[in-house]
């Protein structure tokens, strides 16, 4: 299983939402509740049976609506669409219920759109806009760059408008973000060992790394908090961190992981936290102090911490931090694909692998304290 | 016979010569052996012989005449006897001839003598009268000559005085002469007019109070003051040498100038002539770019050597010279001295330095450092005068050394780029098919001995700096500072661990944008060269410099070598992982590509194993060959036994191993994957981008970990058809044939090989595998 994403209009409970990758079998959408306080996981499936799923990803607005980009299998030919769902209402809230016999309680997806990709070639993943109503998604296909608006509550997708990448040979975006800032209008596009960034509005390119990584780029993230800010990860087993104002340099380089990192996350809040996955099965949380948004020493005056005795403790062992590996989590056994933090929860995490585990994991409450306080 | 006894017993009491005794009967001959006791012994033998008188010795006083008479009549015949008689008789009558003679010529003489008493008896009376008369005489003679005295005393008193007043006046007619002889000389000899006016000055300074006297005085004054006057101009104006100079100003002192003035004059007239030799050296220098432009200046005109020797002959010469004369003019009085000669050296120091600064190349280090000897030679001179120069100077030299050494420095590192270019253009050099170009490892101890070697000759060439016969090298800069913290620091630890920087720089570097990348081969060659280095070259060298230039105790802290081979050898390794990495990257991109690539829904049931997978096989091949030029072989894990025929488990039930699934059968799929995951919890995990030991085995297992993990995620992410399956399965048994040998451990390879079966058999739409046997023929076959 390679997708999984949080669910992004969910700010109360911890959800993830996993896609299963199988070619013989009708593939399904996990939807993965953990309760915090009793440490439970709930889980629901969704039958998905178009074909399997390589990318997911959800409406920032609607809880309910999802977009995945699934591989349609012929006889002499795999292509990858994508399309925009809906899922029963009542599992958009998640059901507390404890989990029956999943086969006999599995309810089907229903669907608003197809995105038609069949002049652009195959999808390669759906970005919602952050900050937006859930009215336009971009889509990348091969080597084009598709804006569509999703209109009459997103039962029918238009294409408004489109970019494509010329140049020589294959050119194929592997991934791509939408950046949070400038009022949604930028985006940032992998292919090979390029980062490029676009602005929607006229759809031009507006930045290009040529070779930001050795070898392919996996992965890129955005900053929440700092504009300029990207992040990249790729084969050569590193994370770069760049400034798209000066993008002849990174600003800071990882080499933690011993094989090609397939994702990174920034933390939602706390952008000092960063999150990789690798296929060398480990997840890697850093701690980017250095670079984030948050500069060094600095302290929230407000005391929300009641217990008095953690925080005379935590005042003990309060130092600026260096920028450093926080934890290094070797629970998978299989290379790891995707990793995302809750949408609910910032101190949560989940990592998926190739095996199908969903590992979740918590920050450190030592570091969590000390970003707090 | 008692002579006997008392001369054996002075005999025994000499000492006891055996003989004594021995020869008591020789008759005379018993005295001989005593001759030289007897002499000895003196006076007291001669009384012992005395002691015992022989009477019959007719000679001897002590003669008996009955004695001999009774012992000859015993003791001859007869006609012996007669014999004596007659000889007796003969002798008597001798005897009494003599005596008659003698008799007769005693009183003859006695006669005359009584002849000659009477005759003196008259004369002398004679000669008593005789005497009187001379007394007589003598008185008169007396008298007359005191007469005569006293009548000419009056005369003589006269004459006397008349003489006094000559000389007076010929001294008189000398002053009077003075102006004249003054004027005469002031011209061509101002040395005798001086001479001549300090004679005459103390007696006209005396009588000046006549007025003739007055005159003369006047008159000389002025005509000194006109001297006084020209010396002064002559010292303004022109250019004197500093011996006249010296002689000029000593006139005028003589004059009684005032000295202030005097040696304020002297020192302007001496800055002149130093500036103007200042500036004669200034000349010889290339002008100062003023817009700093780094126009290569022209080669200066004469070499080092020459400048400083005629810097310090001329420039240093002259002013030791003049700061004598000033000594010996102005007595102890330095105050002016002192800066007035610090500031023309501290120019001098600064032309200098200029000309030093001009000394770009290398040169010839002799040439310099005799340069910088003898201007610190002659500089010595100059610094008993001029204390605070010393620093000054012995600043100038050890700068000078300083740069120098930095100098080589860049030539070493500039040689060293020059070599690594030579091996990056042998490397990239296209060999003629057939004729072997020269092999990693002779390029490597090419390299390694030039660089060495230049090493070596530079230390040697800075060791001229503390040899012995160099006079700076026995300033405390030079024997401590120099040694450690120019040459061992400066220069052997500076460039090893620029060595060791540029290494890594190949490794850093060209991973980011932009730069071109170093040749795979060069990294493998400089991470060899640097474990060497760690191994043995830093230690050579440092015990070589610390031999050359003995560091000393209480000098400043210096780079353990350790430190130094510590970083060589992270240099080293960081090399080799990049050439990993490099190496494995190339083999990984081909492998991605031809995945990526390929139709697996449509291909078509495989007869061959895939070229690709026999390139990657080729390649791996020469990049053992390469490795294994420069690196040992390294340890192979003991193999099992079970392990090298092991086919793809996965497929076959018949050759699976029993030990985690027994009851697995091959037409579950989602099974094997369950499987897998089981096996892999028993197996290590598998760091892919590890770091490499230092052996040629765990260089080429990196470098296959990297290309089948790839092999593995790039299979994951496609869809594959029955035969697509079927053909990862050949391919896969191909390299497994192919690649174990290589790897430190097979199980490695079969591990993800296996991994890259069960991912493509998941990803298969159909998965059908290919009989066994026919994949080992497909294989074989290929």
């Amino acid at each position: 299983a390679r997708a999984l994403t949080p669910q992004t209009a969910e700010t109360d409970a911890i959800r993830f939402l996993v896609g299963t990758q199988s070619l013989r079998y009708d593939n399904q959408i996990h939807i993965i509740d953990f309760d915090d306080e009793n440490n439970i996981i709930n889980k629901n499936v969704l039958l998905h049976q178009v074909g399997e799923i390589w990318h997911i990803s959800t409406s920032p607005a609607d809880k309910g609506v999802l977009s995945t980009c699934y591989n349609k299998t012929s006889d002499t030919k795999v292509m990858t669409c994508a399309a925009v769902w809906r899922m029963p209402k009542e599992l958009e809230s998640g059901s507390h219920e404890s989990p029956d016999d999943s086969s006999s309680n599995t309810q089907t997806l229903e669907l608003l759109c197809h995105l038609d990709n069949t002049a652009h070639g195959n999808m390669a993943c759906v970005m919602w806009e952050p900050m937006g109503d859930g009215k336009k998604i971009i889509s990348l296909a091969d080597n084009n760059i598709l804006l569509w608006d999703l209109q009459e509550s997103s039962s029918q997708a238009v294409l408004s408008s489109s970019a494509a990448l010329e140049g020589k040979g294959q050119l194929k975006f592997t991934s791509g973000r939408w950046s949070p800032h400038h009022n949604c209008t930028q985006i940032a596009t992998a292919n090979d060992t390029t980062v490029r960034g676009w602005d929607t509005r006229s759809m031009r390119q507006i930045y290009c790394i040529e070779n930001a990584h050795g070898q392919l780029v996996r992965d890129l993230d955005f900053n929440p908090n700092k504009q300029y800010y990207l992040a990249s990860c790729g084969d050569d087993c590193k994370v770069k961190f760049w400034d798209t104002r000066n993008v002849t340099e990174p600003v800071k380089t990882l080499e933690e992981h011993s094989h090609w990192v397939w994702n990174v996350r920034y933390n939602h809040s706390h952008d000092q936290l960063i999150l990789t996955g690798s296929s060398d099965s480990r997840v890697i949380l850093s701690n980017m102090v250095s670079i984030s948004s948050e500069p060094f020493g600095h302290m929230v005056d407000d005391d929300e911490l009641s217990d008095q005795e953690d925080h005379h403790q935590e005042e003990k062992i309060k130092e600026p931090l260096q920028d450093s590996v926080i934890a290094t989590y070797e629970e998978h056994e299989d290379s790891v694909y995707a990793v995302e933090w809750s949408s609910a929860d910032p101190w949560l995490f989940a990592s998926l692998s190739y095996d199908g585990r969903l590992v979740i994991n918590r920050v450190p409450r030592a570091l969590k304290y000390h970003i707090l306080l | 016979m008692a002579a006997v006894t008392a001369g054996s017993g002075a005999g025994s009491g000499a000492g006891g010569s055996p003989e004594a005794t021995g020869g008591s009967t020789g008759g005379g001959g018993w005295r001989r052996p005593h001759g030289p006791l007897q002499r000895y012994y003196g006076p007291s033998t001669a009384e012992a012989a005395e002691a015992a008188p022989d009477p019959t010795d007719i000679n001897g006083p002590h003669f008996d005449p009955e004695v001999f008479m009774t012992k000859v009549r015993s003791e001859c015949p007869l006609g012996q006897l007669l014999a004596r008689e007659a000889a007796l008789g003969r002798e008597i009558r001798a005897l009494d001839s003599d005596m008659q003679t003698l008799l007769y010529e005693n009183y003859n003489k006695f006669i005359s003598a009584t002849d000659t008493i009477r005759k003196m008896k008259v004369d002398f009376r004679h000669m008593e009268a005789e005497m009187d008369d001379l007394a007589a005489n003598m008185a008169a003679i007396s008298a007359s000559s005191a007469r005569v005295s006293a009548a000419l005393q009056d005369r003589h008193r006269r004459g006397a005085q008349l003489a006094g007043v000559q000389a007076l006046l010929r001294k008189l007619q000398a002053l009077v002469e003075v102006p004249g002889r003054l004027r005469r000389w002031a011209g061509t000899e101002p040395a005798r007019a001086l001479r001549c006016h300090a004679r005459a000055r103390a007696v006209l300074r005396h009588y000046r109070h006549l007025p003739s006297f007055r005159a003369i005085e006047d008159e000389s004054h002025a005509i000194m003051a006109d001297l006084a006057q020209r010396l002064r101009t002559r010292l303004r104006c022109e250019t004197l040498d500093p011996k006249e100079l010296t002689e000029c100003v000593e006139m005028l002192l003589q004059l009684e100038e005032p000295p202030e003035e005097l040696s304020e004059e002297f020192l302007s007239q001496a800055g002149a002539r130093l500036e103007a030799e200042l500036a004669a050296l200034e000349a010889e220098l290339p002008a100062a770019d003023p817009s700093g432009t780094a126009t290569t200046p022209p080669p200066p005109a004469s070499d080092i050597l020459d400048f400083v020797d005629r810097g310090s002959s001329a420039f240093v010469g002259t002013l030791c010279q003049l700061a004598g004369s000033y000594r010996t003019l102005f007595g102890g009085d330095a105050g002016r001295l002192e800066p007035f000669a610090a500031a023309l050296a501290t120019r001098y120091f600064a032309l200098l330095e200029r000309r030093l600064a001009l000394e770009r190349g290398l040169g010839d280090t002799s040439l310099l450092v005799r340069a910088l000897d003898r201007f610190h030679r002659r500089l010595r001179a100059l610094l008993e005068l001029l204390p605070a120069g010393a620093d000054a100077a012995a600043a100038l030299v050890a700068r000078a050394a300083r740069e120098r050494v930095d100098r080589y420095l860049r030539a070493l590192q500039t040689f060293f780029l020059g070599c690594l270019g030579d091996v990056r253009q042998a490397l990239a050099a296209p060999r003629p098919p057939g004729k072997e170009g020269p092999g990693l490892p002779d390029l490597l101890a090419t390299l390694a001995a030039s660089v060495l070697g230049q090493l070596k000759a530079v230390l040697a060439y800075v060791q001229l700096f503390t040899a012995r016969d160099v006079a700076f090298a026995s300033l405390p800069y030079f024997k401590g500072e120099f040694c450690v913290t120019a040459v061992r620091e400066g220069l052997v630890v500076a460039f090893v661990r620029w060595l060791c920087r540029t290494a890594r720089g190949f490794a850093d570097g060209p991973a980011e944008r932009g730069a071109p990348a170093a040749p795979p081969a060069l990294l493998l060659l400089l991470s060899r060269l640097c474990l060497d280095y760690e191994n043995s070259t830093i230690s050579y060298i440092l015990t070589l410099t610390d031999e050359q230039f003995p560091p000393q105790d209480s000098g400043p802290a210096v780079t353990p070598g350790p430190a130094l081979c510590a970083e060589a050898r992270a240099a080293a390794q960081r090399l080799l992982d990049h050439y990993v990495q490099v190496q494995g990257a190339a083999v990984a991109q081909m492998l991605r590509k031809s995945v990526e690539t390929r139709d697996w829904l449509g291909t078509v049931e495989p007869r061959n194993v895939r070229a690709v997978m026999k390139r990657v096989v080729e390649d791996i091949t020469a990049i053992d060959v390469q490795v294994g030029q420069l690196f040992e072989e390294g340890v192979r894990r003991a193999q099992s036994s079970d392990s090298s025929r092991r086919a793809f488990s996965v497929y076959s039930s018949s050759r699976a191993p029993g030990r985690y699934a027994p009851s697995y059968t091959p037409s579950a799929p989602m099974d094997t994957h369950l499987l897998s995951n089981i096996q892999k919890l028993f197996s290590e995990r598998i760091d892919i981008f590890s770091p490499v030991e230092f052996n040629k085995v765990s260089v080429l297992t990196g470098i296959i970990k990297i290309s089948l993990k790839t092999l593995l995620e790039c299979v994951r992410l496609r869809t594959l058809g029955r035969f697509g399956l079927q053909q990862v399965q050949v391919d896969g048994h191909y390299l497994q044939l192919y690649l174990w040998r290589f790897a430190s451990d097979e199980r490695v390879v079969q591990g993800l090989l296996d991994e890259v079966a069960a991912s493509a058999a998941h990803r298969c739409l159909d998965p059908v595998p290919m009989e066994h046997s026919v994949v080992e023929l497909i294989c074989e076959r290929g």
